[in-house]
């Protein structure tokens, strides 16, 4: 163990008095904002100089210039264990940045691609009618489609999945609380892709081969979310205190009564918090829309059960796989679209559960 | 939980019970067990709809490498050179994953300033919430053309290690890439479990470690990551399984191919999810049934990785 190397009372290796040896050679607190501050600036002024300024050639140079001064300055000054803790504490603060570079840059990418196509016009008229390379054409049809099919979805998944977490906190126990907790979490993990062909074998049973519609996209979209509602949904109904169920029991109420009128309102505001990120999450999803609700629909089509129906992030990809220049301007402008209506959904989320939570004590 | 079990609560009186309570009760088991019915019925259609494919199939369906499925008789396909692409990719995104992973939960539990840990672990989340469709176009219309210099660079300077050998692809649309979009989806995934795990390590035995005189860096290596490693292992895995899965941002970097290279610079692999989005639409005669076949292929693979994953979590939580 290392742990043990400072011992007062051992006159040690070094000159000088043991005392002077404890309270000597740490770096000061300013040390390290500092030295970074200096040496992003030494090296933003070098690579001006020799004008080859770039945003990542700098970001790295100064990353690498800082952790090898301060690793040195530390082994120096303060010792090797210090020194390992600060590469560490470097490394940790790399490692968040890194994170932080690619939704920056997504963000930035689709905001400063999109914008050119973003307007009333792109979001009010659909693509029906518009020849290929034709500057014209929008992605109403596929709000549309969005709209439809992300709504049945939900429909179907919030009472399977509140009814679900009601069951594994309130009636489930044993094995078969067990075996459903553990294959929610198992369906959790399902592909995206997967379940839509498993819409597609279920509709070619149903209804034969090359039927494509609204409502498949939705079953399988339901597929994907059920499990993401029951995981919120029981974690939400765990929250309610026990003392309130008691409470409604002592006065005679009947188990169903007290779930409905005490622990569901107790928990719906995060229910609702879960059910919105859950349709956060499948609102964005393709590939199984590609295979149920076709990806070449181009007129408005509200009807869940007659054709093909476009959606958002379909509208995407087909764009991009026709790979023109003005796809791609359609592609980045619909991406802001999405984006735009999942992060609005992910803030009200949020909004929802930090101001209507029950006071947990 | 024994908390919500309710032992206390008295049960109504025998002989009659309230038909409303019957009725409520039956409703929540019904969808409990409606779970389990999807979930069998997943494994079941895919199997009744991969078969006639799967019978009529003149190749080894698993080690064969070529696709001719679209076809009315003697149709001849094999899902290998996808499988390994899809390995590929799935590790690729992994080996860069975890380790950044691991620093942000680090980071975000024991590093960041208290204040700001919860807003930063939710700017960690909101990588979550980007579609993997936007993902994609992100990596083909800005990722890839900025990964270009860096491939080619790699290839000229590493090009001796046979899986940077050039020339490198000029479109640098290859598996590396994917692997990167890959890795940048699965980092919040990982970064959940950990930071999760990170939080539970006892107090006591970080105190612990503190008053001995260990630097931050030394607690972390003696209370924390010992205590973490089975929720580290089972985050990683669960990003796996996403990584398996994952199809969109594949489909739109890689183009259709049937290769098996262990060239990360050059196009040529594909993915198995890729495949079938990419094929679906051109599907005929026995393409739509092959199709259903990869991707049984794909769900009892990512069945066992996340069976595995949470096994090893809940194991973890049962230690501790």
């Amino acid at each position: 163990m290392s742990l043990t190397t400072a011992q007062p009372t051992d006159p040690g290796p070094g000159p000088g008095n043991p005392r002077r040896e404890l309270r000597s050679g740490s770096l000061p607190r300013y040390f390290p904002p500092a030295l970074l501050a200096s040496s992003a600036a030494v090296i933003a002024g070098v690579l001006l100089a020799f004008s080859s300024f770039g945003f990542v050639l700098w970001g790295v140079l100064t990353a690498l210039a800082y952790t090898v001064i301060a690793v040195a300055a530390s082994t120096r000054i303060e010792g090797g264990r210090k020194a390992k803790d600060r590469l560490v504490t470097a490394l940790v603060y790399l490692c968040f940045t890194l994170a932080m570079l690619p939704l920056v840059s997504v963000l930035w990418t689709v905001l400063g691609n999109g914008l050119a196509r973003f307007d009333g016009y792109f979001l009010s008229v659909s693509m029906n009618g518009v020849l290929p390379g034709m500057d014209a054409g929008g992605a109403y049809h596929a709000i549309v489609g969005t709209l439809a099919i992300t709504g049945l979805a939900t429909l179907i998944s919030v009472p399977v999945g509140v009814m679900t977490a009601v069951y594994l906190v309130e009636y489930a126990r044993g094995r078969m609380k067990r075996a459903i907790m553990f294959f929610v979490d198992v369906m959790t993990g399902i592909p995206s892709i997967v379940a839509g062909l498993f819409v597609v074998a279920l509709w070619i049973l149903l209804f034969g081969p090359g039927a494509t519609n609204g409502a498949a996209g939705a079953i399988s979209l339901a597929v994907l979310m059920i499990p993401v509602v029951v995981r919120s949904g029981e974690e939400m109904l765990r929250l309610v205190p026990q003392d309130l169920r008691e409470a409604s029991y002592a006065l005679g109420v009947p188990k169903w009564r007290t779930i409905t009128k005490v622990v569901l309102p107790t928990s719906a505001a995060g229910l609702t918090t879960g059910i919105m990120l859950a349709i956060a999450r499948v609102i964005g999803e393709t590939a199984p829309l590609i295979l149920t609700a076709g990806s070449s629909a181009v007129s408005i089509n509200w009807h869940l059960f007659d054709g093909q129906m476009m959606s958002l992030p379909v509208f995407i990809y087909s764009q991009v796989r026709m790979g023109g220049a003005v796809n791609y301007e359609r592609a980045w402008a619909a991406a802001l679209t999405l984006i735009l209506v999942v992060m609005l959904l992910f803030f009200l989320a949020r909004m929802i559960g930090r101001l209507f939570a029950p006071k947990s004590r | 939980m024994t908390t919500t079990d309710a032992p206390t609560v008295a049960p109504p009186p025998k002989g009659r019970r309230r038909i409303g309570d019957v009725v409520f009760a039956g409703l929540a088991r019904g969808s409990g067990l409606l779970i389990l019915v999807i979930l069998a019925g997943v494994a079941a259609f895919l199997i009744v709809q991969a078969w006639p494919s799967l019978a009529a199939n003149t190749a080894n369906f698993i080690t064969d490498r070529s696709w001719d499925a679209n076809v009315r008789e003697n149709p001849a396909f094999g899902v290998g050179s996808l499988a390994f692409g899809t390995v590929l990719a799935a590790a690729i995104a992994l080996l860069l994953a975890t380790p950044v992973a691991i620093g942000i939960a680090l980071f975000i539990v024991y590093y960041a300033p208290r204040r700001l840990a919860a807003l930063l672990g939710y700017l960690v989340d909101l990588l979550a919430a980007i579609p993997s469709v936007v993902y994609g176009l992100w990596g083909i219309g800005f990722l890839a053309p900025q990964l270009v210099p860096v491939y080619e660079g790699l290839a000229r300077n590493l090009g001796w290690i046979p899986l940077f050998a050039g020339p490198a692809s000029t479109s640098a649309r290859t598996i590396l890439t994917a692997g990167i979009v890959l890795a940048v989806m699965i980092l919040p995934i990982i970064t959940a479990m950990s930071r999760d795990v990170f939080h539970q390590v006892p107090q006591g035995h970080r105190e612990a470690a503190l008053a001995m005189g260990a630097t931050r860096w030394e607690m972390i290596r003696l209370a924390v990551l010992p205590f973490g490693k089975s929720g580290i292992v089972g985050g990683a895995m669960l990003g796996m399984g996403r990584a398996l899965g994952e199809t969109m941002a594949v489909a739109m970097i890689l183009s259709p191919s049937l290769a098996i290279s262990w060239n990360l610079l050059q196009s040529g692999n594909q993915t198995i999810a890729g495949h079938i989005a990419l094929q679906y639409p051109e599907a005929t005669g026995y393409g739509v049934s092959a199709l259903i076949a990869a991707g049984l292929v794909l769900f009892a693979i990512t069945l066992v990785v996340n069976m595995g994953a949470r096994y090893i979590v809940a194991r973890g939580n049962k230690e501790s």
